[in-house]
């Protein structure tokens, strides 16, 4: 994973790159590796630090597919949570007992073993789930990418906004719709319990044990890194940001504009669905709850908090955005209201203190936690325009 | 390069844009010799860039076709239409400001790569070996170009105008095409880098084959350079000819070159 890391900067002042010498990012990107490797051995395997530790992780691989579509190719999506939805009802479909029909009542069973053998509804292994949300989740980004090519800026976030407020109506009222014998939805009650992951030659997963939980994210995350450094530096990856600079210029310079747009919605929007499936076994529910507007504003604030376009800047955004809703405020300053004689819940503050957090980002440093290389140089490079450059140059 | 220096690379009949009311370019027919500098000229407003925009696939010509070695382009593609050979640079320059130059010119080159989702992913050898090509050639075309070495990595953003129009050509140059278009490249150049831009573009023709297509209103440029000249005024073609042939144009002196024009004639 590092290695590779390592290689995909190929020229060291690149814009694209990092500042810091080769050796040092190897180094630095190992160094993050093996911390996150080893820290869960720090907690208890059942508590509360390791449950945050999983929900950011998680969160993690849904901003770095936000990334792929906001930062790289500048493309507002203020519907992500669509894709979080759609992965989630991938895992609730295909692993639990939604399905109570399925095959005669007797269940399908595609490489499950242990008790989830004998449950009725549809239970396939969990990696199993994973390719299939993903490749659904392709499709609806492609699908919401086709009607916003012809939109710019503004335009496509509203149609984004209205796609994924859609997937949450859906998943609101699909409770009430009939579609081969089963409902589309569970509605707000949700799908549960939903399998838990069973990953060949180990034991099934459990909530009591939530390190093996942790791994598997950690998994998910490397493989989300590696697709973004990889990309970020690749063909694709400048038609991107030309796309982003540019569209005009970058059609007229080669770029198919519909297949390189359509190719970033749909690799973005993979990674949700990836997220979305993981979190719907690990959190044992799929509810329509989960699938609000608030959530898509919520994973792009960690893409806007941590640096536009910065991958390492988002992974960092979205730990402590998680960190921030999942443990300080319901857990550490959830009583401050109360010490300070006031009557509410901190909880309900939540969008109010992430507001507040982004606008004081956007004037102490509005380019984020670690932004983007190429954004700090705009910002502080030094104008070039010595008038030595004007001689007689052109040959 | 196997066709005579005298064939036609590019032919438009019939053009003609209407942008509701108004018509921006009405019924221009035209043509571009291989090996050929020809020139656009005409006041601001003239329609000369967009009469540029039907050709790179940017407009849908209202009525007319355009002809790219013997094949129909019209509305095509703007993408296709680059990677058939036509590369262009903008009256104001378009380069993507937070790339490096380098990065920028090998943007130019995307329609001749062929590294896809997965086998950027993998970064498999071919990749791998077509990255390592295209970078080498963006820094040829850089230094073609006449850009210091020592700029290649620079935002494109952060060069001197001098150096902006630089890389935009050379970004343009790197996908290798049979005809540059060029939107009036000498704006805002001093004199002695606007004679030199001039000689940069008959070396193109003579060491690359290419041809060009100008839009210009420095008539010395024009008058120097090209072997063919078309004069539009309010989008229709008013005249055309060799430059000395536009030069005395009676009407062209008159309708658009005007006083200090005449003058020049010797």
């Amino acid at each position: 994973m590092s290695t590779a890391v390592a290689e995909s900067r190929s020229n060291e002042t690149a814009p694209g790159t990092g500042g810091m010498p080769r050796p040092a990012r190897i180094g630095l990107t190992l160094a993050a590796c093996a911390f996150a490797i080893v820290l869960p051995l720090f907690f208890d395997s059942g508590g509360n630090v390791m449950n945050n530790l999983v929900l950011a992780a998680a969160y993690v691989v849904m901003a770095l597919g936000l990334n792929i579509i906001v930062g790289f190719a500048g493309l507002l999506d203020l519907g992500y949570v669509a894709f979080f939805a759609i992965g989630a009802y991938t895992m609730g479909y295909f692993g639990s007992s939604f399905h109570a029909n399925a095959g005669g009542g007797e269940g399908i069973h595609i490489l499950v073993s242990g008790p989830v053998e004998n449950l009725p509804g549809i239970h396939f292994n969990f990696l199993l789930v994973c390719v299939m949300a993903v490749i659904a989740t392709t499709i609806a980004g492609m699908l919401i990418g086709l009607p916003t090519l012809r939109l710019r800026g503004d335009y496509i976030a509203i149609v984004t906004l209205a796609f994924g407020e859609i997937i949450g109506r859906i998943a609101i009222n699909g409770d009430e719709v009939t579609a081969f014998g089963t409902k589309l939805t569970n509605g707000r009650q949700g799908i549960t319990p939903v399998d838990k992951i069973d990953l060949p030659g180990l034991e099934r997963f459990t909530s009591l044990d939530l390190r093996p939980w942790f791994y598997v994210a950690l998994a998910l995350v490397f493989i989300v890194l590696f697709v973004n450094f990889r990309l970020r530096d690749s063909r694709l990856g400048r038609a991107w940001i030309a796309l982003r600079e540019d569209e005009v210029a970058a059609a007229s310079m080669g770029i198919p504009m519909v297949k390189t747009k359509l190719l970033a919605y749909g690799t973005g929007a993979a990674f949700g669905g990836l997220s979305g499936a993981f979190l719907a076994s690990y959190l044992n529910t799929v509810n329509a709850d989960q699938f609000q507007f608030s959530f898509s504003i919520f994973i792009l604030a960690m893409v806007i908090l941590g640096g536009l376009g910065s991958i390492w800047g988002v992974v960092l955004g979205a730990i402590v955005l998680s960190v921030i809703n999942n443990y300080l405020i319901p857990d550490v300053f959830n009583s401050l209201p109360a010490d300070l004689g006031l009557d509410f819940d901190l909880t309900e503050l939540s969008f109010g203190i992430f507001g507040f957090l982004l606008v004081i980002m956007m004037i102490i440093r509005p380019e984020g936690l670690i932004p983007e290389r190429r954004r700090r140089m705009e910002l502080v490079e030094e104008v070039g325009t010595d008038e030595a450059v004007f001689e007689t140059r052109m040959p | 390069m196997s066709d005579g220096a005298g064939d036609i690379l590019l032919e438009a009949t019939g053009i003609t844009k209407r942008f509701g009311g108004l018509t921006a370019v009405d019924d221009v027919s035209f043509a571009i010799p291989n090996r050929s500098i020809v020139s656009i000229i005409g006041p601001n407003g003239a329609g000369k860039t967009t009469f540029f925009n039907i050709l790179t696939g940017l407009y849908k010509p209202t009525l007319g076709r355009v002809l790219f070695e013997g094949r129909d382009i019209t509305a095509g593609r703007p993408d296709r239409i680059m990677k058939l050979g036509i590369a262009r640079t903008f009256q104001n320059i378009r380069l993507f400001g937070t790339m490096s130059a380098l990065e920028n010119v090998m943007v130019g080159q995307h329609s001749r790569m062929h590294a896809g989702l997965f086998g950027s992913i993998l970064r498999t050898p071919s990749v791998r070996k077509e990255e390592k090509l295209i970078r080498e050639r963006a820094a040829e075309a850089l230094e073609y170009v006449g850009l210091r070495r020592r700029y290649h990595d620079h935002l494109a953003i952060n060069l001197s105008y001098g150096d902006q129009r630089r890389v935009e050509i050379a970004r343009a140059l790197a996908s290798d095409p049979k005809l540059l278009l060029l939107d009036e490249p000498t704006a805002g150049m001093n004199p002695q880098e606007t004679e030199a831009l001039t000689r940069f573009m008959q070396r193109l023709r003579d060491e690359r084959g290419l041809a060009i297509l100008l839009i210009e209103h420095d008539m010395k440029v024009v008058m120097g350079v090209s072997e063919h000249v078309t004069v539009l005024d309010h989008g229709e073609k008013i005249a055309e000819g060799r430059p000395e042939e536009i030069r005395t144009n009676p009407q062209v002196v008159e309708a658009y070159l005007g006083k200090q024009a005449s003058q020049e004639t010797p």
